[in-house]
């Protein structure tokens, strides 16, 4: 366990540094960051000027470690637009988000495992099939275009629910349905295959025998296995919300990071766009490293270092 | 008498001569896939579409004309609908049932490009990581973690802002970001048709690596390519819609349907069906191509059906 454990931490690590290198690199995606931030019409004084201030004028070598260890002590330079340090927009930020995203993912849990577990209970009957297309349907909706259509139903036309702002828990259903139901049928998909195989095993059937309750075997005895995988799946889907959250938290109009983002590009404001890539890439790291280390802790099959 | 004989060895049984052949099983497989059969129906009709537009459009989708802007579409009780605009007229007046034709072209236009992008990348890292093994794999595996970690709306969104938008730069960054999947699917399959023991015979008969991987690998992993490439081509034109709602994709007046839904953003609590036609159209579209893959993959492998 030990050897995975060291082995998985330092592929993360890896993968970090070269997620950091992309990042660090976007600066130079459009050519001469100077001349980008100075504008059009700008002198060329002032672009030598601008060079120096951000320190474009070193090698790129040096440049890229300055920002990665300043990045690792929580300082991501200024923002060119907000004029304050990047890390505590950030941090004022990231709290939003997350809160989403757990909400998502509650929402996201509380339909998938029941439907799943109830799917295998009775394979291929009306459940299963309502299940099954629900999955279909769930994955072709665009998101942004669902989103607008709660706030048409929801919001307008039933007053139920308020449509913009982040002020109360009531803000956060549609968002977290929203951005909820996309990772949706993954987890019902997960959970019913698991729980599929689990009830074929032979311990299932000896539960039975020994004439156990079927609510006990079906939750004690099956589901507690079959949750395993889909605990870390859910870790995962949590790391590709925070993400994909800048599409909803726009619509929305939550003050987190996603909106931050797009705030960010809308400025060109390149090391806040640089920081939040940055951060959400290794949260999602950190997140499947978590993951992996659980899975091969409850299942010693899967720690092949 | 003839019934109860002892088949010869080496000759087929009566029974087998008259079993149907492979082919013949798959076509049945294939006209009893109702979900396979939907699917190719509507993405044949939007293909159709897309690629009749000039003809099928009654006008100009770039035509604006004020003085009959936001005719409610035929189905609407208002005294405004009329036959000669059929899904309404949009905020500035151009036809919609037009915009919407012409609409078509941009997302398959954009979903095949970009999952012909990704599907080069990945396959190729796929192939190489499953077939070679080792170090390889080690490096390709990394790569494809890297990749991951990712966010892409956000990776997407940023670069296309710093880049410029336009047509190309959309295709190109989304190809470059989503083949990750690929990846992933042909890395897995090729790993389990590398050992079996046509690959073996080849090695042994010295056929060249480059030979092996087209006529033996190859034929045997593109039943999975293909499930993932209408995936792949699916999620592209989600994210295309997603990047031009968010006025970073296409760009105006060009008619993208993720671009038709922001564009009727502010109006959509007056005239719903701005948003809910193109709507419609993006998730029939995206629906049909999923249901396509679901169904081309129950086919090709019933045994693995879930």
């Amino acid at each position: 366990m030990l050897a995975f454990a060291v082995k998985r931490l330092g592929l993360a690590v890896l993968v970090a540094l070269t997620v950091s290198l992309i990042t660090f690199s976007m600066i130079y995606v459009s050519g001469d960051p100077a001349i980008a931030i100075a504008g059009e019409g700008a002198r060329i004084q002032d672009i030598e000027a601008i060079r120096q201030f951000y320190g474009f004028d070193r090698p790129i070598v040096v440049q890229f470690f300055d920002w990665l260890a300043a990045a690792l002590h929580g300082d991501f330079g200024r923002s060119y637009t907000l004029r304050k340090p990047v890390a505590d927009v950030i941090f004022e930020r990231l709290p939003i988000t997350m809160i989403l995203g757990a909400c998502a993912i509650a929402f996201a849990l509380l339909l998938a495992i029941p439907l799943g577990v109830w799917a295998a209970v009775k394979p291929n009957s009306l459940v299963d099939r309502f299940a099954l297309t629900l999955a279909v349907v769930g994955q072709a909706m665009p998101n942004f275009w669902f989103a607008l259509t709660l706030i048409l139903w929801l919001g307008v036309t039933w007053r139920l629910l308020p449509i913009t702002g982040s002020s109360s828990w009531q803000n956060f259903v549609m968002p977290a349905i929203a951005l909820g139901y996309y990772v949706t049928p993954a987890i019902m998909r997960l959970t019913r295959a698991g729980m599929l195989e689990v009830l074929s095993a032979d311990y299932i059937r000896t539960a039975r025998a020994k004439g156990l309750r079927p609510r006990t075997v079906l939750f004690k005895h099956a589901l507690r296995n079959a949750i395993i995988p889909v605990v870390s799946l859910a870790a995962v889907l949590f790391g590709f919300m925070l993400g994909g959250s800048i599409v909803i938290e726009t619509i929305f109009q939550i003050n987190g990071l996603g909106y931050l983002a797009w705030e960010s590009i809308q400025r060109k404001d390149l090391p806040t766009i640089q920081a939040i890539v940055l951060v959400l890439s290794v949260i999602y790291v950190a997140l499947t490293l978590a993951a992996d280390l659980l899975n091969a802790f409850l299942d010693p099959r899967l720690r092949v270092a | 008498m003839v019934e109860t004989a002892l088949p010869r060895p080496g000759l087929p049984t009566a029974a087998e001569i008259l079993a149907p052949s492979p082919g013949v099983l798959l076509r049945r497989r294939i006209f009893r896939h109702w979900g396979l059969l939907a699917g190719a129906l509507i993405l044949g009709a939007v293909l159709a579409m897309a690629l009749l537009a000039p003809m099928l459009a009654p006008f100009d989708p770039y035509d604006q004309q004020l003085d009959r802007k936001l005719i409610p579409p035929i189905w609407h009780a208002s005294t405004k609908a009329t036959w000669t605009h059929v899904l309404g007229t949009d905020q500035l007046g151009r036809d919609y049932l037009s915009r919407l034709l012409y609409g078509a072209q941009i997302s398959l236009l954009i979903g095949v490009s970009a999952m012909l992008i990704s599907g080069m990348i990945g396959t190729t890292l796929g192939v190489l990581a499953g077939y070679f093994g080792g170090r390889v794999d080690m490096v390709v595996s990394f790569i494809i973690s890297t990749r991951l970690s990712l966010p892409v709306v956000l990776v997407a969104l940023a670069v296309v802002a710093i880049i410029g938008t336009s047509l190309n730069v959309v295709i190109w960054v989304l190809g470059l970001l989503i083949w990750d999947r690929f990846a992933v699917v042909m890395r897995s399959a090729t790993q389990q048709v590398r050992t079996r023991e046509f690959i073996t015979a080849a090695q042994a008969l010295g056929a060249s690596t480059p030979r092996i991987l087209f006529t033996e690998v190859a034929p045997n992993v593109i039943n999975h390519l293909i499930v993932v490439a209408t995936l792949e081509m699916a999620h592209a034109i989600l994210l295309e819609a997603s990047l031009s709602f968010l006025g970073l994709g296409v760009q105006p007046p060009t008619p993208s349907w993720g671009l038709m839904i922001s564009e009727a953003k502010g109006l959509m609590f007056f005239d719903p069906w701005l948003i809910s036609i193109p709507g419609v159209a993006l998730f029939l579209l995206v629906l049909a191509i999923n249901m396509l893959g679901d169904g081309l993959r129950d086919v090709t492998a019933p045994e693995n059906r879930s």
